[in-house]
């Protein structure tokens, strides 16, 4: 890739950030009545609205910046909300470079975190050790979910999307289920959650904020993945499977082989991302209890990091800070009488846009021309 | 093409802000904000004597035509009635509980409700360490809430009402079937159809007939599920799925999914009927009301603002609360509609069940019943 292409990739993803962040500043006045009754009598005096909208704009934008980045606590936050969007954002990135289209995170996260969450609350270890088993059996529950993709696609030719998203149904049932079951439901309790995971297990965190090993442990697997996709000859088999088969397979390579050692490792990752939903203490220093909505929709939102982050290493890095900032500063900003939804907009506009670099590139020089002609209210109190 | 949207969008907003854009500004223009609106952007400092009561959603959100959005109501109904502010926050992954109520008691909070047993930890651990705040948890009850005084359960036993409503569909029943399915195998939701299976089954006992329960085993504890609560489309699937097997009443146990069962009630032309479930259906529901014979209510709402209410005068209490037909904290409602369709003797058998059941002499057995 040459250096100029490199630079392009990188301006249309902040341009994609920057009109993302515009139209969000629209969204944000149309979806206030207090702000929209004022455009009502624009034309008497137009004042009103446009101080409304730049207050409304600037104020939710600042809790936004300001609950994402504005303190230490804030940042930490938003590095533990990165920790298993990168995780599962690498499990996405990985399978695309070879060709596979992994909608499966959601599923490979879950075993991830039931097998995590079960040696957390049910087996008792001293401390280390603990953590340590907790670990590998979660990344060996998501490397055997997504192996299980690999060797459907690699022996019987399954479109691995498909069995992606039936995988997770399969997946996301079978903790329902689980948590129905004396081994799992927490003693006296009806309602589906397990019981709060031994302090041994719980990833260690510096005191006062939430920055833990499982951020750490998120560096350490982009930095493993980037090993391996541009110094290992397992990387390069992928990297060639990924960029046409038939020639991989004409050179001597085998695709079935690779195409399973891929899910598995992509597996494994989402089950990393899973591992940190079960054992990352929360604000209260805890883990969150095994529950049904524990993963969230982390595979999901995987999907979104890696095509972000172009599907390498350091751009999943990346995408994953910005859209745990994003989830962050969200909280954040319903504090200042936004709701957070907007920044599920935000995000997906910037997905949108990033998916779609024609639609930046287009739009861009014609904003540019529109900027030079007149201010824009809309542009004006955005801190972009 | 650009250009062209750019020229519609423009023309589009010129025609907008001509049409909207005339309207006369309000009156006053002294400079001064006349008033604040409530639970505005001045958060900081609650003005003296301010009230604030704040809650907490789980993941569901406060839109889930469900107990996030019933209890939500609570919240507003009590900012009509008492005056307070309000503030709210959403979360969007199990990870946000903790960070989200700690952001309420940073908003100097009074009282903070969360929704959901999901959040009973988070809720248990800010308890402990807020002592000067009151909290409580809609739908949720643990025995650990014991040790501190500060943090009251609200739970409902809706066994009680959905006996009822088993009961009444067992009466209405002309084919001798009555079917039910839930939204997901969550005690809040089988706590209903145990209820719902063991009215049937007394009024078998007590009327010496055979009516069958389709879509819930009380001794298996399995039946139909839709699997969301949200999309209809699952719904209307499970009603159908019921009604091929013969039910011809139904009771929907699954939030905003259970309107597929009145729409596949609807399309029978009123050989298939409903119970709905958690508010009065011909309210929240009113297109449906000719369908609803009655609704199987949870007042979430009316817990959260006797909750919120007490806090304010001083007069919280931490022990558990559940609603029952005693306290009219779940109940049938009204037959509305069909107040002339069901028999004189149905009903006045329903008012003597109403008082066997809060006399303890009919038992339900339900292992979902809240046991505070």
């Amino acid at each position: 890739m040459t250096r100029s292409s490199w630079w392009t990739e990188i301006l249309t993803t902040i341009a994609a950030i920057v009109l993302a962040l515009i139209i969000g500043a629209v969204v944000m006045v149309v979806s206030d009545p207090d702000v929209l009754d004022k455009y009502a009598y624009f034309f008497y005096r137009p004042g009103d609205a446009l101080a409304a909208s730049g207050d409304k704009i600037g104020s939710a934008y600042f809790a936004l910046l300001k609950g994402a980045v504005g303190s230490w606590g804030a940042i930490t936050q938003s590095t533990s909300q990165a920790a298993p969007l990168i995780l599962a954002g690498l499990g996405v990135a990985l399978a695309f470079r070879a060709g596979l289209i992994n909608i499966g995170g959601q599923g490979q996260a879950i075993w991830g975190a039931i097998f995590a969450a079960y040696i957390g609350f049910g087996v008792h270890l001293p401390l280390v050790i603990h953590v340590l088993v907790a670990l590998i059996a979660g990344v060996l529950g998501g490397a055997i979910w997504g192996g299980l993709v690999g060797w459907l696609k690699a022996r019987t030719g399954a479109h691995e999307v498909i069995v992606t998203i039936m995988l997770n149904y399969v997946a996301i049932r079978m903790l329902a289920w689980l948590l129905t079951t004396p081994a799992f439901q927490r003693p006296g309790r009806t309602d589906s959650i397990s019981p709060i995971v031994d302090w041994t297990a719980t990833f260690a965190r510096l005191a006062g904020s939430q920055l833990h090993v499982g951020f750490v442990l998120a560096l350490l697997a982009a930095a493993a993945v980037w090993w391996l996709l541009e110094r290992s000859t397992l990387g390069f088999a992928l990297k060639a499977v990924g960029a046409n088969p038939h020639a991989a397979a004409t050179a001597g390579m085998s695709v079935a082989r690779t195409t399973i050692i891929v899910m598995v490792l992509a597996g494994a990752l989402a089950g990393l991302a899973g591992v940190d939903a079960a054992l990352a203490p929360s604000d209260s220093g805890v883990p969150v209890p095994l529950s049904n909505g524990i993963v969230g929709d982390v595979g999901f939102d995987a999907v979104t990091v890696a095509l972000v982050g172009r599907s390498r290493p350091v751009g999943v890095v990346l995408a994953g800070l910005l859209f745990g900032a994003l989830h962050t500063g969200g909280l954040g900003m319903q504090g200042a009488q936004t709701p957070g939804t907007v920044t599920d907009v935000l995000q997906a506009l910037i997905v949108l846009f990033v998916a779609a670099p024609a639609l930046v590139t287009r739009l861009l020089p014609f904003l540019r021309r529109r900027a030079a002609r007149s201010a824009t209210p809309e542009s004006t109190g955005a801190l972009t | 093409m650009k250009k062209s949207l750019f020229v519609s969008a423009t023309a589009a907003a010129a025609v907008v802000l001509a049409l909207a854009g005339c309207a006369k500004p309000p009156a006053s223009s002294s400079g001064a904000p006349a008033n604040t609106p409530a639970g505005g952007k001045t958060s900081a400092a609650a003005p003296a004597g301010g009230f604030k009561a704040c809650m907490i959603s789980d993941t569901g959100g406060f839109d889930d035509k469900s107990f996030n959005q019933t209890s939500y109501k609570g919240m507003e109904d009590a900012k009509k009635a008492l005056g307070i502010q309000t503030a709210s926050v959403e979360s969007k992954a199990a990870s946000d509980y903790a960070t989200n109520i700690q952001s309420m008691v940073d908003a100097k909070c009074n009282v903070i409700v969360t929704v959901g047993y999901t959040l009973s930890d988070d809720t248990l651990a800010a308890a402990k360490k807020n002592p000067d705040i009151d909290f409580a948890i809609v739908d949720n009850y643990d025995p650990k809430y014991a040790e501190v005084k500060n943090l009251k359960g609200l739970q409902f036993n809706t066994a009680q009402s959905a006996f009822l409503g088993g009961y009444l569909a067992a009466a209405m029943t002309k084919t001798g079937k009555v079917g039910t399915f839930g939204g997901q195998k969550l005690s809040t939701v089988t706590i209903y159809m145990d209820g719902f299976a063991q009215g049937v089954q007394y009024y078998n006992q007590q009327q010496k007939k055979d009516v069958q329960v389709l879509g819930w085993d009380v001794a298996k504890q399995d039946g139909d599920f839709t699997n969301d609560f949200s999309n209809p489309s699952t719904g209307l699937t499970q009603a159908k799925n019921l009604i091929s097997q013969g039910a011809d009443v139904i009771f929907p146990v699954a939030g905003g999914a259970g309107e597929g069962a009145l729409q596949a009630a609807k399309a029978s032309s009123g050989k298939v009927n409903t119970i709905w479930v958690d508010t009065d259906g011909c309210v929240s529901a009113a297109d449906y009301c000719p369908q609803i014979i009655s609704s199987v209510y949870k007042g979430m709402d009316v817990a959260v603002q006797k909750v919120i209410t007490d806090s304010k005068n001083g007069t919280f209490d931490p022990s558990p609360y559940v609603g029952t037909l005693q306290n009219q904290g779940t109940g049938l409602t009204g037959f509305h509609d069909w107040d002339s369709k069901v028999p004189a003797d149905v009903k006045s058998q329903l008012k003597q069940l109403q008082s066997d059941i809060i006399s303890g002499k009919i038992k339900i057995t339900s292992k979902a019943q809240p046991t505070s």
